[in-house]
């Protein structure tokens, strides 16, 4: 298992398009780090005007946390379309180039070809995140340093410096769960066709569909809202909140570790049963 | 035939839907066969081949390969088997080296660069080693695709159209190899080409098949001895030979004429008496060449089943 995740990870990374990702994280963190450094203390009287009034506020509230979590926020939403780009094509991409011939005739059972594959999937996206994690909090924090993070969820809620980082290693744990959710319906789009590019816009096309279900206001769609995956993928948000709303966040992570094992072993099913005709 | 059964195939069927792509197909390799896997195109003869490694799985029938039952022993089977599956398609990205480096991983071969390079070496692109595989042309590959089939130091070789693509000095040097791999190396040989000239040269036994079906299996001697064979015969005087001939008894074997030269089909073993026969009656025999050839042989009989 070992050999295979090492060799598809050295596909992933010899590919150009697994650094399309990375470069959009480098890129668009510190353009919103460089504008908020010039622009910032606007943005945080802009949060708080309605509180000015009322509260003294002090200390440093324009800070590395607020910016990682205004960046966690704002990239949030688009970190998915990075994902299947690498994910739509773990399967297709070797029927569409014709290695699925080289690769399965190896002594590798399909079992562990497709959940090495898999794994080295999930590592791509781990270290996607890890990488946006750097850019964006410890980035933000050498520059903008420490401080109380403020947080409105109907209510102000101010954190305590102290308080935040376990909060945003959490919050990055469970985008890890939701974004391996996208692998997963990637990947098991990748198993059905022989071409990337189909389940890279299907899973696109998907979620943009579920995004779009979920905020339009009719309350038939809005009762369907707990069929779709994406409702649950915001849930890092809940580590946010204060009291922390522990039963939401387990909820949330346990339905989309079920879509995960769900997918995966759907995909395997059908890797093991596969004519490989390509 | 007391030699050792590499591949053992019994009443292997492959439908597609609507289409029996294999029916019915038995086929016994031995070991150290050069064995020409020949049929024309749509005859079934790559689903075969996906079917022996693995590829796809039969609907009916059973493989046996180095004595034991595939679809229960698949490693095991396919660590001691190197193929050529159609096309050598690779990871285009990659470098020929990474490419090799990458599947000797995957197979549990050595990965050293004195393995690899020797490899590449064998096919003749160790100067292109570092070449990323896009910037290859169609014979490179199937030169790579040849080094890849031999980079665990397998006991069965499937290739399937090894010489697609390449020049004649190319399909030379891979027939001489495959000669190597097979007498010096002790290697067993699984050839399907469809260059005939190819098989007839190299393969020791050899099947036909048509419509996923057998029609003929044995050594390529037997195969060829056993049917009337075509022989041109280059006299002085056609008249008086074929006057000759009209009294002889194969005047009905006489198919066509040509200026000096006559056409004959006959018995292989009668052509040394027809040979005889022209000279003792005074008629000066300048060439006798015969015309009986694999193409012929393939066409007829594959031909006799399409009708």
């Amino acid at each position: 298992m070992n050999t295979i995740i090492y060799v598809e990870l050295q596909k992933i990374f010899r590919k150009w398009r697994t650094y399309i990702g990375f470069i959009a994280i480098g890129v668009l963190a510190p353009i919103v780090q460089i504008a908020l450094y010039y622009e910032g203390s606007g943005y945080v009287n802009h949060v708080t005007r309605g509180l000015q009034d009322s509260f003294f506020m002090s200390g440093n509230l324009f800070n590395g946390y607020l910016i990682g979590y205004i960046i966690l926020q704002a990239l949030y939403i688009h970190i998915p379309f990075l994902i299947v780009l690498v994910g739509g094509d773990l399967l297709a991409g070797e029927a569409t180039s014709g290695t699925y011939r080289m690769l399965l005739t190896r002594p590798v059972s399909r079992f562990t070809l497709v959940t090495g594959k898999f794994l080295a999937g999930a590592i791509y996206v781990f270290l996607l995140l890890a990488f946006l994690f750097l850019v964006s909090v410890v980035g933000s924090l050498l520059i903008f340093g420490t401080g109380e993070l403020i947080t409105i969820k109907g209510k102000l809620i101010i954190f305590a410096s102290d308080d935040v980082l376990w909060r945003f290693l959490s919050a990055y744990g469970f985008a890890f769960i939701s974004m391996t959710t996208i692998l997963a319906v990637s990947f098991f789009f990748s198993s059905m066709v022989e071409n990337a590019i189909g389940p890279i816009m299907g899973t696109m096309a998907l979620i943009i569909i579920l995004l779009i279900l979920s905020v339009i206001p009719i309350d038939a769609l809005h009762e369907a809202r707990k069929f779709y995956f994406t409702s649950y993928m915001g849930g890092w948000d809940g580590f946010f909140t204060d009291p922390l709303e522990v039963t939401d966040i387990l909820r949330d992570a346990g339905v989309l570790l079920l879509h995960i094992f769900g997918l995966y072993g759907l995909t395997t099913y059908i890797f093991i049963k596969k004519d490989i005709l390509s | 035939m007391d030699s050792e059964k590499i591949i053992e195939v019994r009443s292997l069927t492959k439908k597609f839907k609507n289409l029996t792509a294999v029916n019915n197909l038995d086929l016994n390799v031995y070991k150290g066969d050069v064995f020409g896997f020949l049929g024309p195109n749509g005859a079934g003869k790559s689903t075969t081949i996906r079917m022996l490694l693995s590829l796809i799985k039969p609907n009916y029938g059973d493989i046996n390969i180095f004595g034991k039952p595939l679809i229960q022993n698949r490693k095991d089977i396919l660590r001691r088997i190197g193929a050529i599956v159609e096309k050598p398609d690779f990871y285009l990205y990659l470098s020929a080296y990474k490419n090799l480096e990458i599947l000797a991983r995957i197979s549990g071969a050595d990965t050293s660069k004195k393995k690899i390079m020797e490899m590449l070496e064998l096919v003749g692109l160790a100067k292109r080693y570092n070449s990323k595989v896009k910037t290859f042309s169609h014979g490179m590959k199937q030169r790579l695709g040849i080094a890849q089939a031999l980079l665990h130091d397998p006991e069965l070789i499937i290739l399937d159209e090894p010489t697609t693509g390449l020049d004649p000095q190319g399909m030379k040097e891979i027939r001489d190899l495959i000669r190597h791999l097979s007498i010096e190396k002790g290697k067993t040989v699984f050839l399907s080409s469809h260059i005939l000239r190819e098989v007839e040269i190299i393969a020791t036994r050899m099947i036909i098949i048509n419509k996923g079906t057998t029609l003929v299996e044995g050594t390529v001697e037997e195969l060829l001895k056993s049917d009337l064979m075509q022989v041109t015969v280059s006299v002085d005087d056609t008249e008086k030979a074929k006057s000759i001939i009209d009294l002889s008894g194969w005047q009905n074997n006489l198919k066509h004429i040509e200026k000096n030269d006559l056409l004959f089909e006959l018995p292989t073993k009668e052509v040394a008496d027809l040979n005889k026969h022209l000279v003792t009656n005074d008629i000066k025999v300048n060439s006798l060449v015969p015309v009986r050839s694999l193409e012929d042989f393939f066409l007829k009989i594959t031909e006799g089943v399409s009708k």
